[in-house]
């Protein structure tokens, strides 16, 4: 069966001892694709990619590259190469020895290598850093360099193991479009590992969604945000409003939850009948001050502010309703009516089924 | 700073000074002084360079020099050559209680005196000892083979004796090194001789450069071992120095062989951080 994909993962388990680190994962990676694992850690995202790069073996299933598999190929040997959490810039060379590294490694010879690490330090903006010394980098900077290392060497796939961990927020910022851009650039396949759901929805054509060995879901970011496949994908993938309830039965265009705490909400979901869990996006929530303006929501409900957590743009609001054990949490648009509003004020939220997921418990 | 700060100072650098200055720098400007004075009559002595002239014209005293260097060096390579592997494993594959253990053995023959560690060692080389057994035992040898008193042996006990000085800085350098650097060594098509030439031994330069002055130190210094082990073969220059200090009674001659010897280890070292463009400080931490 031939395939034109970069990466094909087939059945893949790894255990350790009794424990499943990875549990029968598949999925394939298209070429120019910027494909992203998320999950939190510890759910096997590493081992899944050490597993790729060739520093571990899976028990049982087959990773092929290019149609090609790679079980038993070591990892020098595969056109995959590996930007590493902590970077891993060989501290006892310089900025274009690192880069030239890969192709001496290969037989090119050292002018040629020299020259080719100079051209792609230039293309990632590090022209003339050559012969500077990785510890005299800055973050963004040597970044730049372990990603230029993996480039020059044309490979089928890089791998990138959460590459801005270590950076500070406003740099990590930066980076991630700087990384999208270079990936267009450059049109190679990026697989990217994070548990920072941020990073991977900014920058992939599409997202696994991985949690205990497994993937919960495989989608394009906007896929993954509105149509949440299980619990787990709904509540880790962006911010949301998490109650459980029990099904109470069928309502006019979905579902009617009865809330643990005792309030009737409609929804939407696959749960017929039993204990359910239901998720609300902060920004699917209608804010206003009178119940009026929400007249046409099938789920309206009255309580007072009780924090208002402002953060610019991301600003939201907490509110107490009467029925609810936890605040809801809204977004509150700076642009709107309600930008000045304070804690204690009364208001009125609302949303409509559709917003309102239901899930099994 | 206060007086009392001061003397509190004092009081505990004191020990340290006390120590330096009596045992160190006093003797070494005594024997630095004795050195350069003749017996021109009984009781009788003045300046000048004879002991050091009679060490030039003298081919014993210079040629036991020269192959204490030579021989020196070759001990210090050879365990950096055995405690490489040793150290590497060490700090890179052994976990916990194993690692714990196998360092605790490496220091385990240092529980007793080097007299009588050098003495076990002549036990299994000597002609009716276990190796030579052995070799007749399982039809190797016809005839009991003596395997003491040749440089051999005398290598051989050095090197034990080195051993340790060499693995504790080397396992050292080598635990510092993030394993995702070596990874990436290999992830980028390094082979092994690559990633060991380019990334490991590199990094490891400081520990190699602080183990082989440790123990080329101790090899050059050492007394026991080459008397021991080499017997009239040993030819050590510490013997010369001993010969003079005690048999001869020549103290003068003895003190310029100590000076001579001071600068020979001093030399090399110099050299051997020059060629591996280490610094003495780097180095230092390193031990």
């Amino acid at each position: 069966m031939a395939s034109s994909n970069d990466l094909d993962i087939v059945n893949v388990t790894k255990r350790f001892g009794s424990h499943a680190a990875v549990e029968d994962v598949s999925f394939s990676v298209a070429p120019g694709e910027f494909f992203s694992i998320l999950g939190p850690s510890g759910c096997g995202k590493t081992t899944l990619m050490r597993m790729i790069a060739g520093f571990e073996h899976p028990t049982s299933g087959d990773i092929r590259i290019r149609d090609r598999s790679m079980i038993g190929v070591p990892a020098n040997r595969r056109p995959v190469n590996m930007v590493f959490q902590s970077l891993a810039l060989f501290p006892m060379m310089s900025v274009g020895e690192n880069v030239a590294y890969g192709m001496t490694c290969r037989g090119v010879g050292r002018a040629e290598a020299d020259e080719r690490a100079a051209r792609m330090l230039e293309r990632v903006g590090l022209n003339g850093f050559g012969h500077r010394q990785v510890t005299a980098l800055s973050g963004g900077q040597r970044q730049r360099v372990a990603i230029a290392r993996c480039l020059v060497l044309e490979p089928t796939l890089v791998l990138l193991d959460e590459p801005l961990g270590a950076l500070d927020l406003k740099l990590r910022e930066h980076m991630k479009i700087e990384l999208k851009q270079l990936q267009g650039t450059f049109n190679t396949t990026f697989a990217y590992i994070t548990h920072d759901q941020s990073e991977a929805l900014v920058m992939s054509d599409r997202i696994a969604v991985m949690n205990g060995g497994r993937f919960e879901q495989i989608g394009s970011p906007r896929d993954l945000y509105h149509n949440p496949g299980t619990p787990f994908v709904a509540s880790f993938v962006g911010e949301t409003n998490r109650w459980r309830g029990a099904v109470s039965g069928a309502a006019d265009r979905g579902l009617s939850v009865r809330l643990s705490s005792g309030v009737l909400a409609q929804g939407r979901g696959d749960a017929k009948t039993g204990d359910a869990l239901c998720f609300v996006r902060p920004e699917a929530i209608a804010l206003a001050a009178e119940a009026g303006a929400l007249q046409i929501l099938p789920n309206r409900f009255e309580g007072r502010v009780s924090a208002v957590l402002f953060d610019g743009a991301n600003s939201s609001l907490l509110i107490n309703a009467a029925g609810f054990d936890e605040p809801i949490r809204a977004v509150l648009p700076q642009a709107g009516p309600l930008a000045g509003i304070t804690v204690g004020a009364p208001i009125h939220v609302g949303w409509t089924a559709d917003a309102m997921k239901v899930f099994a418990a | 700073m206060t007086s009392a700060r001061r003397l509190t100072l004092f009081l505990m650098m004191a020990p340290a000074i006390l120590w330096l200055g009596l045992l160190i720098v006093l003797p070494h400007v005594e024997i630095l002084i004795l050195s350069f004075s003749e017996r021109v009559a009984p009781r009788v002595y003045q300046f000048g360079f004879g002991n050091y002239l009679e060490f030039f014209t003298e081919p014993l005293y210079w040629r036991t020099f020269a192959r204490t260097a030579i021989m020196s060096i070759l001990v210090t390579a050879i365990t950096l050559l055995l405690a490489f592997p040793i150290a590497l494993y060490i700090a890179r594959v052994a976990r916990g209680r194993v690692k714990a253990m196998l360092l605790l053995l490496c220091l385990l023959p240092f529980w007793v005196s080097e007299l009588v560690r050098t003495l076990g060692w002549m036990m299994l080389l000597r002609e009716t000892g276990l190796i030579s057994y052995l070799l007749r035992a399982t039809g190797l040898a016809t005839q009991p083979v003596e395997l003491l008193y040749n440089d051999g042996a005398v290598i051989l006990g050095l090197v034990y004796g080195g051993l340790l000085f060499m693995i504790v800085p080397l396992a050292n350098a080598l635990e510092s090194l993030d394993p995702s650097v070596v990874e990436a060594g290999y992830d980028l098509g390094g082979s092994r001789a690559t990633v060991l030439r380019r990334i490991v031994i590199p990094h490891a330069m400081p520990g190699i450069v602080a183990g082989s002055i440790i123990v080329f130190m101790l090899t050059v210094g050492n007394f026991a071992t080459p008397v021991l082990l080499g017997g009239k073969n040993g030819l050590w220059f510490t013997e010369q120095i001993y010969a003079q200090f005690i048999t001869r009674f020549n103290w003068p001659q003895g003190a310029a062989f100590g000076m001579l010897l001071l600068l020979l280890s001093s030399a090399i070292v110099w050299a051997g951080l020059r060629l591996t463009g280490q610094g003495l400080g780097t180095t230092l931490r390193q031990a």
